[in-house]
């Protein structure tokens, strides 16, 4: 389950988004397999992308939009560069993740749901990591992070940044 | 040249403590060093807090070195690690005699770790499919009187006897049926599930393969959430290799009988794990509950008769069918059979996974197995049974745990997650989270739930302010009250338990003193 890579988020054409139906549309119940892969690929289900979901698959555009809306997951705009997820849910809160939160926030600039200004991170908090033996925890893109403290915090956020540059 | 074997595990907890990198380090210095090393990326043997548990094969057996971090690596081989010496202070011993798993019962769990989690010769090496190639020999009503006769409950909450729904589904007509897994393991505190999909995959496989058999259903769907991207790799993985080696498809094991088998991964609702949200979302709509009756035993999946069994539930099957329904039931108390799988969490010195028969008392689980807190103060309160169990004073962390013991003092084992919280925690703020939590994760379609669950952060932060406590104390009790018995569905249902608890337990952390050194975090 591949997350978006930097290239790839926000780029799309209703040519491919219609490819991807098409892929799944035969799946019964093909609608979160379709929206997943969408999102797979573009990093985002785009707003323009909903008439042609609704269409190939029989659905209202209201019914479209109140799925994506329904479910966490899913985004109808593009994340920065990387998604950082921060559990807060209470096996982690009893090993701290209140602070932990609180730090990130602060270092980011910003809140829940919110993307650095420099489009690097997408702050999105999270109910359960499955990690709960070794919390707090945390996600970044697809890879899962135990014990953390502000200071990993602090070099896992550094090396997002710098790895981008590098790369570029 | 003799080959050294070290097995370095991939489940969640490794990887999020580095063991790919322990892994890559361990390899590259036994390149250096011209040692002909094998690495086995094994399952997790559930002892949590020792990951990266790195295991090296020696002629007396598994020795085990944890927790090992990327920095150890050199450390350790300087130490005679790749023979097998243990000099060094991570140093545990043979791994099969380390206490923490030595006295546990792992009927469940018994491959995990040990195993290569999709190699399908570990897996048959160790009675992997005996249980499968028991049910293509039986009829079906065989099987689910084996299932009968063992007396498994639901493991995912409900404690809903899993032969008498297999039955309800079998006694359908012809047509249509479905398995599907409830592999939603959102409660905080949970992760056993993930154990089973990650470590030894091929276990939910063989145990759903086993219930279509019993029900006459040639289709399975796994739910799982998009929370365990780990588990999703490798379970898909095991489905792949089980298809080729004809454990799956039109003819399994060449008898003639079908089961298919897909993962569906959810999007983040905590909603979906309630069984009628979870068929909802399978069909590709918003997760709202469904109204009960009519059942998902006669009318689920896309309206046709399905059996919704948690992870652990159908992963209990296999050895059911290999050992027979009595066997299981020689395990546990009362009117609770078998084992369960318990998860020690949240502020816990030796958190992992402990699978008992029932009956242990909380104070040796979290005492004898989990070694008190890892903040080494005292503990405070133990949340059993994820976001909506309630928190447990010390005055009752002595009955046994089984289904009825727990239900008699409003306690719920639920799926057997126990998150444990230092004197530091702040209730009030516990209790507040439990609102919180059920705002956010509300599917909004019954009032109780999606309206009680707002107020009640209002009327929490009111009394924590002090504002009017008293009176909105006993709004607070109230509004809990029709939460409880007007909610459709256990979200509702049971958010007020953990707020009740606090109420009644804890009642010096809900007043307003306490809101001037802790506040809740707003989302």
């Amino acid at each position: 389950m591949p997350h978006a890579s930097p290239q790839t988020a926000g780029a799309w054409t209703p040519a491919q988004i219609q490819d991807v139906i098409d892929a799944h549309k035969s799946m019964p119940g093909a609608m979160l397999p379709t929206l997943h892969a969408i999102q797979d690929r573009f990093g985002h289900i785009p707003e323009a992308a909903i008439p042609i979901i609704a269409e190939s698959l029989r659905h209202t555009r209201a019914d479209v939009h109140g799925i994506i809306s329904f479910y966490h997951h899913f985004r109808t705009r593009p994340p920065g560069r990387n998604v950082v997820q921060v559990c807060r849910a209470e096996a982690c809160q009893a090993r701290g993740c209140r602070q932990l939160e609180s730090h990130v926030k602060a270092a980011l600039g910003v809140d829940y749901h919110h993307t650095t200004n420099d489009g690097e991170i997408t702050l999105e908090p999270v109910y359960c990591l499955g990690n709960c033996a070794c919390g707090p925890t945390m996600r970044v893109n697809d890879d899962i992070y135990g014990r953390m403290t502000t200071a990993k915090f602090d070099r896992l956020a550094e090396g997002l940044t710098a790895t981008v540059v590098e790369v570029k | 040249m003799m080959t050294t074997t070290l097995y370095v595990p991939r489940d969640t907890t490794a990887l999020a403590l580095g063991a790919d990198t322990v892994a890559a380090r361990l390899e590259r210095a036994a390149r250096q060093r011209a040692i002909d090393l094998r690495i086995v990326r094994n399952g997790s043997r559930g002892l949590c807090w020792l990951e990266p548990l790195v295991e090296v094969e020696t002629p007396e057996g598994r020795v085990a070195f944890g927790p090992v971090e990327p920095e150890d690596v050199d450390a350790l081989i300087e130490a005679g690690l790749f023979e097998g010496r243990q000099d060094h202070p991570l140093s545990l011993g043979l791994t099969e005699s380390i206490p923490y798993l030595k006295a546990q019962q792992r009927l469940t769990f018994s491959r995990i770790g040990i195993t290569d989690p999709v190699s399908l010769e570990d897996y048959t090496a160790l009675r992997g499919f005996e249980g499968l190639r028991n049910a293509l020999a039986f009829d079906s009503q065989t099987i689910i009187d084996e299932v009968k006769a063992s007396g498994l409950r639901g493991r995912g909450g409900a404690a809903f006897p899993t032969a008498i729904k297999w039955q309800t589904v079998h006694d359908q007509p012809q047509g249509q049926k479905y398995i599907v897994c409830n592999a939603d393991e959102g409660d905080s505190g949970t992760f056993a599930d993930r154990l089973v999909m990650e470590c030894d995959p091929y276990l939910l496989i063989e145990g759903m393969a086993i219930a279509g058999l019993a029900v006459g259903a040639t289709q399975g769907y796994v739910y799982l959430r998009s929370e365990y991207p780990v588990a999703h790799a490798i379970f898909e993985e095991a489905i792949s290799r089980a298809y080729r080696a004809d454990y799956l498809g039109d003819d399994i094991l060449g008898s003639g009988r079908a089961f298919h088998l897909e993962v569906r991964l959810g999007a983040g609702a905590y909603i979906c794990g309630e069984e009628t949200s979870l068929l909802e979302s399978l069909e590709g709509k918003r997760g709202l509950v469904r109204a009960k009756p009519p059942l998902p035993a006669i009318e689920g999946l896309f309206g046709r008769p399905t059996v919704v069994n948690n992870v652990l539930s159908l992963a209990a099957v296999p050895f059911i069918l290999d050992h027979g329904g009595r066997t299981y039931a020689d395990y546990g108390m009362g009117k609770s059979r078998g084992t369960l799988a318990l998860q020690l969490a949240g502020n816990v010195e030796r958190g992992g996974l402990v699978e008992l028969a029932f009956g242990v008392t909380l104070r040796e689980l979290m005492e004898n197995f989990g070694g008190g807190t890892s903040s080494g103060r005292p503990l405070k309160a133990v949340q059993v049974g994820g976001p909506l169990g309630a928190y447990l004073p010390e005055s009752q962390w002595d009955s046994p745990i089984d289904y009825e013991g727990f239900a008699a003092f409003g306690g719920v084992v639920g799926h057997g997650g126990v998150v444990m919280f230092d004197d530091s925690a702040d209730m009030g703020d516990q209790a507040r989270f439990a609102m919180e939590f059920c705002s956010v994760e509300s599917c909004g379609k019954c009032t109780p739930c999606r309206i009680g669950a707002v107020r009640g952060v209002e009327v929490i932060d009111r009394i924590r302010a002090g504002e009017r406590a008293e009176e909105n104390l006993v709004l607070l009790a109230d509004l809990c009250e029709t939460m409880v018995d007007g909610s459709l569905c256990a979200m509702g249902g049971m958010t007020p338990f953990p707020v009740q608890s606090v109420m009644k337990h804890f009642p010096d952390d809900l007043t307003p003193r306490q809101a001037r050194t802790a506040g809740g975090t707003p989302c």
